[in-house]
């Protein structure tokens, strides 16, 4: 489909493009899917971490990436237990309120409560709602051709929604787009890395999270038009210490957290929406489509508390994102009775312990309007690290 | 032998055995701890013990180490042992217990529990990876994550032949061959196929008691409480799978059942209202929460508990002798599936079985410390409500954590409910 679903930001200032996407961010009636639908097409959403858009993308369909809201969940709320993360109730709240009209639903097993999701959706929906089984034995030398058939399941499922059948073809040109995005996020975080100086921490997650709202191809012109105007900034290095920001891989802190961080530090690095970014390479375009996608999401990939990896034992993984983005420490988060991301917060406590690398932990929640005690207390541990 | 001494010997026979088996079972695990033998950690939902069995490992259920410190009031220690060292109170009891059970070097209220040698997991529960990443980190040690696809959508399980089953089962069967490499270079001992033959041949006689045992409380009155009896029964049923003494239980089981049934001999002296238990029992008060149902004339006839936390024993799959490891593959993806199902579509069996279990009432009982089955637990409720005209009880608690557990507010709620069915058999008499 040829749509265009956001151009407001088209021949504005690089502060203009920005507040125009952090609108967007923030606007939980989600105009572009709306104006997606409209238009005639389907939309598919797909909750956190990592879904393989790209077969979602060559059966022209939008993929949505459903990772709740700061909203109340009013009618949600009756469909779960007491004690769950925010991500998983916001979410479904926007699809029982109708902020978002989805043609199907996918989950993934992430943690224990986001795969009751699946089940929970399809007997509160009409359309189709599943889960797909990304593989938790990474190491297992079938996981890969596993997972390629899986895709092909879902890529039937696909096809049924889209009314068409996807060619490899469709997947190649969907895998040259995804790539062109992938490889523009590793510029955007090369930039953070780099020069923090030159996009803050909320800058860089604006651009990057709006990638899950609008077709990869819209994302592509947008970063392609920022990207050098970031670049070309007048802006000083600050004497702000260079941290790393762990805990965002799912539910997501609000823009204002981020914002408030940001005004004490440098966030280098950090696993915010990971999953847009969880290839770390292009994937090949020739050969199996489909085992290329399976093969990247096990072998190039990054890392999070709901990958069970034997190659990647979290904690080592986040010593070496701080060593690569020279971070001198780490805020350490996790969203409020989000089971992996508390566990994980532990082990990787120790490990920073053993390494002598300060922390700062906290916990967070996608409705959180209160900043300054969270903030004075970030701007006291910075300054401990400064003035020590 | 007169009526007398047959009920003397065969009523309640099988929570006698059970126990005593159990507690030889952690005698057992004592003795390896103080020798400093191998041992695998498992969980209930797919043990795997078929494989480690063969190669001789004694087999750890830190889930029911942890329950076992509940239901022996000292759970709290262990807790805060483990939030002491770092873990937040909002993450799973079992874990926490169990990371303090490992800080004191395997101290237990019922024996020293070894250290392991390997753990196997499976994906049924997302907690289990975590879980075992902890013991990875302390010790060192393989773990194996047997990764079992489970169902998609509701009502579209695939079944052998259909090509979606068949690439699940080929990549479960991949990882049980993994699996067998791993123990033969953690035990040193040589795969033997005829010793796997073997422990299938008694899994098999545990699942097809297992089904029998679950079937045979359709009986007016119950034959055995599913929350309490049933308890027991699983010790056995994950324990000693595979194991000769835990097919023999099974066996003399479905006897005393059979026996039970023939004479109308129920668990209630007056059974009035038959009811299905949804979710993980209350241990903290473990005997106190039963008797707050069985004081009113409530009996626990079924649980979704013994379905999955036998990990889908209950289907009764039994393996082909003859084709070992492709059925074994095959046997845990079904019946793990199914435990699955248990806990996130569990409403569809709900509502088939109001009838044939002449169901009065479901207990839903979401606890703090489980997310896997407490998560959707409101929203299973809704379809079935929506679904049968039948009464329900929400009461959330924990299966560790007593500060998460009101017993007064249990009572009122669990009160009012029997109440309300009162209520509902009157109104049910006066309509006829």
């Amino acid at each position: 489909m040829n749509v265009c679903t956001f151009d407001v930001w088209r021949g504005k200032p690089l502060d203009e493009v920005l507040y125009e996407c952090r609108e967007l961010l923030e606007d939980t009636t989600f105009p572009t899917v709306r104006r997606w639908r409209e238009s005639g097409g389907k939309v598919i959403g797909h909750f956190q971490v990592y879904f393989p858009e790209e077969i979602v993308h060559a059966a022209g369909i939008l993929p949505f990436k459903v990772r709740g809201a700061p909203i109340e969940a009013v009618q949600a709320d009756s469909r779960f237990g007491s004690y769950l993360c925010s991500i998983l109730k916001s979410s479904l709240e926007l699809a029982l309120s109708k902020r978002v009209e989805l043609d199907m639903f996918v989950t993934h097993p992430i943690c224990d409560a986001a795969r009751n999701l699946g089940a929970v959706w399809g007997r509160n929906f009409s359309y189709p709602c599943q889960i797909l089984y990304l593989p938790q034995n990474a190491n297992s030398p079938a996981a890969v051709t596993y997972l390629r058939n899986e895709y092909e399941r879902l890529q039937r499922s696909v096809e049924a929604i889209a009314g068409r059948p996807v060619t490899v073809d469709d997947l190649r040109r969907s895998l040259a787009v995804y790539n062109r995005n992938r490889s523009l996020l590793r510029d955007l975080y090369a930039i953070k890395r780099d020069t923090p100086w030159l996009v803050s921490a909320d800058e860089a997650y604006v651009l990057v999270a709006i990638g899950g709202l609008i077709p990869r191809e819209e994302h592509n012109e947008l970063l392609e038009a920022v990207m050098p105007q970031i670049a070309a900034r007048p802006n000083k290095k600050q004497d702000k210490i260079r941290l790393v920001f762990e805990g965002g891989f799912c539910e997501q802190p609000p823009l204002d957290l981020i914002r408030a961080i940001a005004r004490s530090c440098y966030v280098v690095d950090d696993d915010l929406l990971i999953g847009l970014r969880w290839i770390l390479e292009d994937v090949p375009l020739d050969g199996d489509p489909l085992f290329n996608l399976a093969s990247a999401y096990l072998e190039k990939s990054s890392y999070s508390p709901v990958q069970h990896d034997l190659r990647k034992p979290k904690e080592k993984m986040l010593l070496e994102r701080i060593r690569n983005s020279r971070a001198e420490a780490a805020i350490l988060t996790a969203a409020k009775m989000c089971e992996p991301g508390l566990e994980e917060q532990v082990a990787y406590l120790h490990a920073l312990d053993k390494a002598g690398i300060p922390y700062f932990i906290s916990e967070f929640e996608e409705k959180m309007t209160t900043f300054e005690h969270m903030e004075i207390q970030i701007e006291t541990f910075v300054e401990n690290i400064l003035f020590t | 032998m007169s009526d007398g001494q047959q009920e003397n010997g065969i009523v309640g026979r099988g929570n006698r055995e059970g126990a005593d088996l159990f507690r030889q079972w952690f005698s057992e695990l004592n003795n390896t701890a103080e020798t400093g033998g191998q041992a695998a950690y498992v969980f209930v939902m797919g043990s795997m013990c078929e494989i480690l069995r063969t190669f001789s490992l004694p087999v750890v259920f830190p889930e029911i180490n942890s329950l076992q410190t509940a239901v022996r009031r000292v759970a709290h220690e262990y807790l805060n042992q483990a939030e002491d060292f770092g873990y937040s109170p909002d993450i799973c009891g079992y874990v926490k217990a169990d990371v303090a059970v490992q800080l004191r070097g395997g101290q237990h209220p019922m024996g020293r529990i070894p250290k392991p040698s390997i753990a196997v997991l499976t994906n049924a529960c997302n907690t289990y990876i975590k879980w075992a990443e902890i013991w990875e980190r302390m010790y060192n040690i393989p773990i194996f994550t047997l990764d079992v696809p489970g169902t998609r959508a509701a009502g579209t399980q695939t079944w052998k032949g259909d090509p979606d089953f068949e690439n699940d089962r080929r990549y479960v069967q991949a990882q049980i061959t993994e699996l067998i490499a791993l123990c033969e270079r953690v035990t040193g001992i040589k795969f033997d196929i005829d010793r796997l033959r073997e422990v299938m041949g008694y899994a098999n006689e545990m699942s097809r008691g297992w089904k029998q045992v679950l079937e045979f409380n359709k009986s007016r009155p119950a034959l055995f409480n599913a929350l309490t009896d049933g308890t027991i029964y699983l010790g056995v049923a994950n324990g000693l799978r595979g194991a000769p003494q835990g097919g023999r239980f099974f066996a003399n089981l479905v006897e005393e059942m059979a026996y039970k049934a023939a004479h109308g001999i129920g668990t209630v002296t007056d059974e009035k209202y038959r009811l299905t238990f949804i979710g993980v029992p209350c241990y903290p008060i473990f005997r106190k929460f039963n008797e707050l149902f069985t004081e009113w004339g409530g009996a626990f006839v079924h649980s979704t508990y013994l379905w999955f936390a036998s990990g889908g024993a209950n289907v009764g799959f039994e393996y082909d002798l003859a084709r070992p490891l492709e059925s074994l593959a095959e046997g845990i993806l079904i019946s793990v599936r199914d435990a699955m199902d248990s806990m996130f579509y569990q409403d569809r069996a709900i509502i088939e079985m109001v009838d044939s279990f002449h169901l009065d009432g479901v207990v839903y009982h979401p606890v703090k410390s489980c997310r896997t089955t407490s998560t959707g637990m409101a929203d299973n409720r809704r379809s079935v409500m929506a679904s049968r005209d039948i009464a329900s009880l929400f009461i959330e608690s924990d299966m560790m954590d007593r500060r998460v557990v009101s017993e007064a507010q249990l009572k009122n709620r669990i009160d009012a409910f029997f109440e309300g069915l009162a209520s509902r058999k009157q109104q049910e008499l006066a309509a006829h």
